[in-house]
């Protein structure tokens, strides 16, 4: 069963623990910039909401890479930067719609979301449970719940 | 080794930011941020100068967990000689300048001087420059945050500022850091804003990577986390209603300072608690807590983010204010609240983002006017003095002119801005002033908590809930219950919770941790990341060191035992109503004995065998 990231912005608290669990992860530093996912603040709504690629079937980055570096990974759904392969044109930065995809100017290279091998530590490290890790084909069931009880009371 | 072994020295007079190493010897004695930072002051200037002399310095420090995984790991504290108390000032925030500070490469940054024309720090990484900050310069904290974003364009700069009342003098003026942290209390913003130092902006990608060891340091953080998450205060009385969740309990236990602490129960405490702060508004069926709120790394998120009723008188016709911004916190909705007996929350949250936007500590400045009130309604304040407001206790109209005065230095505001203190000495009565050593009063009646009298008579910045909070043992039975209302066993309780927090200021983690962890808990983590052998009881003893450094530096100052006392107010007006109802709080029952567990002399100076065993 492939899975997906869930986020519920309503859940998160804006604690950055995902974007220190990942940029760990990833760089083997605590570093917030350095993490593949980001937690938007909207001060003046006093909402949080994380942000991180949604691993795209027909992934504009992909599509766009000229030199293939970025290649699908059937068997957990991830889309994944070949670091050796990556020239760092950026050109994919430029063709993702959703911004999840950028250029690090420390390595030259590009760098994504690539669900950490099946195991995301942002969803992890999530103290609320804002960030979760789901069957890919269900991530409404929670939102399905919500409404069918609702439903319960007459769509009180 | 968690520190980045950095420090960066900006000397504002000639203009030069320049990088130095961190004292590596004083790291083990001091462990960081509070400790660490106040050992370097110590060292550097003379205590007993002007404290808005050039001669002072302000220093902006974290803690070796700062900018970690470890949970609550984004502290920073400034510190500086106060201009409120003249005594050694150590204010602690969260928010996430701290942790961009490290990210930067840096343990701290020293400001020393004066700049001959407003200016604010610009520091990317290792860059560090001086930019002319003339169209900052009467700008509150909040325009001063956006404009800098813009001038940079760069919506991830952290930025901490002062506001209005800082460059007017204010003399309980806060940095405000992230629109609605502070580093609060003692005036520190007043410091900042006398070396013509508007704002510091940070951005810092370099990350925190040098930990001692790595493998440790995700597991013994991961446990404690579950810790915090297992416990009743820390996993769910605080996110739900953050530190609000006291107004009823301290209330009942008849602690809540009221009317200038005439009182110790206020009868609108319903009205302005955690409980009235989520119920839906008739208005616009809107809670005034919009959601809680984290600082960086903090899995407790206690923070409250608020609206106020868009109808409400004080913000009807200003669509600025109609946005959720930083909501009471318990300190905040007693002081703005139930020390002038106003219970109209709405009014509350309103005074509240006006001390966030112009930087000034709700808790000196709502116990200023509590005293102002008190004078008014004796007749020695009359409206010419005040243009005309009546400052009458519960008049919620008088605190949202007071505060808007003065947080924009006008006026009566003017006034208010000199502290409690001086405001009382000046209009003849200083007996009414709720103060120790210059600093007002926090939110916890010392007459129905015996310990907090102590705790307030010889905390090391005046009077101050955090530098030992034994409300945690004698109220909520943290680690363990004690009565209140006894003196017994005070004086141990108050070292003991003096030395522990010293340690966990010094950490870069925040106090409220301490709810469900107690130094046990924290030392695994301190030690994976930090080279030391850091053990509990060696934390202790770098705490206690802490606290006596303090003293010393307030000696030197000037401070002697004398001033380690209460108001008479707190010492002979007896307890009206609830439990503690005819007592007064018995200091001289637990100040010898607190001397004497301290290895301090009669004279309230450590003997020299202390300053030996702690090698001061």
């Amino acid at each position: 069963m492939q899975k997906s990231l869930n986020i519920d912005a309503h859940k998160c608290t804006g604690c950055l623990q995902c974007e220190l669990a990942c940029s760990y992860e990833k760089e083997g530093v605590f570093n917030p910039s350095r993490s593949r996912i980001k937690v938007f603040t909207f001060h003046d709504l006093g909402r949080f909401s994380p942000y991180t690629c949604t691993q795209c079937s027909e992934a504009w980055c992909l599509h766009a890479c000229p030199v293939e570096a970025i290649v699908d990974n059937q068997v957990i759904g991830a889309k994944e930067v070949l670091n050796d392969v990556c020239v760092g044109c950026k050109v994919c930065t430029i063709a993702c719609p959703f911004g999840t995809i950028n250029y690090n100017t420390d390595t030259g290279k590009v760098a994504k979301c690539d669900l950490c091998d099946g195991d995301p530590a942002c969803a992890k490290a999530c103290p609320t449970a804002a960030i979760t890790y789901v069957d890919a084909e269900q991530t409404g069931l929670s939102k399905m719940q919500k409404y069918a009880q609702l439903n319960l009371n007459g769509g009180e | 080794m968690a520190w980045t072994e950095k420090v960066l020295r900006v000397n504002l007079t000639t203009g030069l930011c320049q990088s130095e190493p961190l004292n590596m010897e004083w790291v083990q004695q001091y462990l960081g941020q509070r400790g660490l930072a106040s050992k370097y002051l110590l060292e550097e200037i003379d205590p007993a100068c002007d404290a808005l002399s050039s001669e002072n310095k302000l220093i902006m420090a974290t803690g070796p967990l700062t900018g970690t995984m470890a949970a609550t790991g984004g502290r920073y504290s400034v510190i500086t000689k106060s201009p409120l108390t003249h005594t050694i000032a150590c204010s602690n925030s969260g928010g996430f300048i701290g942790a961009e500070i490290k990210n930067a490469g840096w343990d701290m940054v020293i400001f020393e001087g004066r700049a001959e024309k407003p200016v604010y720090l610009y520091l990317e990484n290792d860059q560090a420059q001086l930019l002319d900050a003339a169209d900052l310069w009467g700008k509150s904290a909040w325009e001063t945050d956006e404009l800098i974003h813009k001038k940079h364009q760069d919506p991830l700069l952290r930025i901490a500022c002062v506001g209005r009342s800082a460059e007017k003098g204010c003399l309980y003026s806060a940095i405000i850091n992230d629109l609605h942290r502070a580093a609060g209390r003692s005036g520190v913003g007043t410091v900042m804003a006398s070396k013509n130092l508007k704002a510091v902006a940070v951005r810092g990608t370099k990350g925190v990577g040098n930990i001692k060891d790595f493998p440790a340091f995700m597991q013994t953080t991961q446990e404690a986390k579950a810790v915090l998450a297992a416990d009743g205060v820390t996993g769910e009385g605080l996110p739900a209603y953050g530190t609000q969740v006291l107004m009823n309990v301290i209330n009942e236990i008849g602690a809540m300072p009221t009317r200038n602490m005439r009182e110790v129960q206020f009868e609108g405490a319903e009205n302005i608690s955690a409980e009235a702060m989520l119920k839906l508004r008739s208005s616009d069926n809107k809670a005034n807590l919009t959601t809680n709120a984290a600082c960086f790394g903090c899995t407790i998120a206690c923070g409250r983010i608020s609206t106020v009723d868009k109808g409400h008188f004080s913000i009807k016709n200003k669509p600025e204010y109609w946005g959720a911004s930083g909501g009471l916190e318990y300190e905040a909705a007693w002081a703005l609240g139930s020390d002038i007996g106003v219970d109209d929350l709405d009014a509350l949250t309103y005074a509240n983002f006006i001390c966030n936007e112009d930087g000034i500590d709700p808790i000196s400045f709502g116990s200023t006017l509590a005293a102002a009130m008190e004078l008014y309604q004796m007749g020695v304040i009359s409206d010419q003095d005040t243009g005309g407001i009546a400052l009458k206790f519960g008049s919620a109209e008088a605190l949202v002119k007071m505060v808007e005065l003065t947080a924009k230095g006008e006026g009566f505001g003017l006034e208010l801005a000199l502290g409690s203190k001086r405001f009382c000495e000046k209009y003849g009565h200083p007996d009414l002033s709720m103060t120790v050593k210059g600093q007002e009063f926090p939110a916890y009646d010392p007459r129905a908590i015996q310990g907090m009298g102590l705790t307030y008579a010889t905390s090391n910045r005046g009077a101050c809930h955090l530098r030992s909070y034994t409300v945690s043992s004698e109220v909520l039975g943290v680690p363990e219950k004690t009565d209140p209302l006894e003196t017994e066993g005070k004086p141990a309780l108050v070292k003991a919770f003096q030395d522990v927090s010293a340690a966990i200021d010094s950490s870069g983690l925040c106090a409220f941790t301490t709810f469900a962890w107690t130094l046990d808990n924290i030392a695994p983590q301190i030690d994976a990341a930090c080279q030391g052998g850091w053990t509990t009881d060696k934390l202790l003893e770098v705490g206690e060191r802490i606290w006596n450094m303090e003293r010393q530096f307030n000696l030197q100052a000037g401070f002697t035992a004398k001033d380690d006392t209460l108001p008479k107010r707190m010492l002979t007006e007896a307890a009206k109503t609830g439990p503690a109802k005819g007592r007064v709080n018995d200091l001289n029952k637990m100040l010898p004995e607190y001397y004497q567990l301290r290895g301090w002399d009669e004279e309230g100076e450590p003997t020299a065998a202390t300053l030996a065993r702690l090698s001061l």
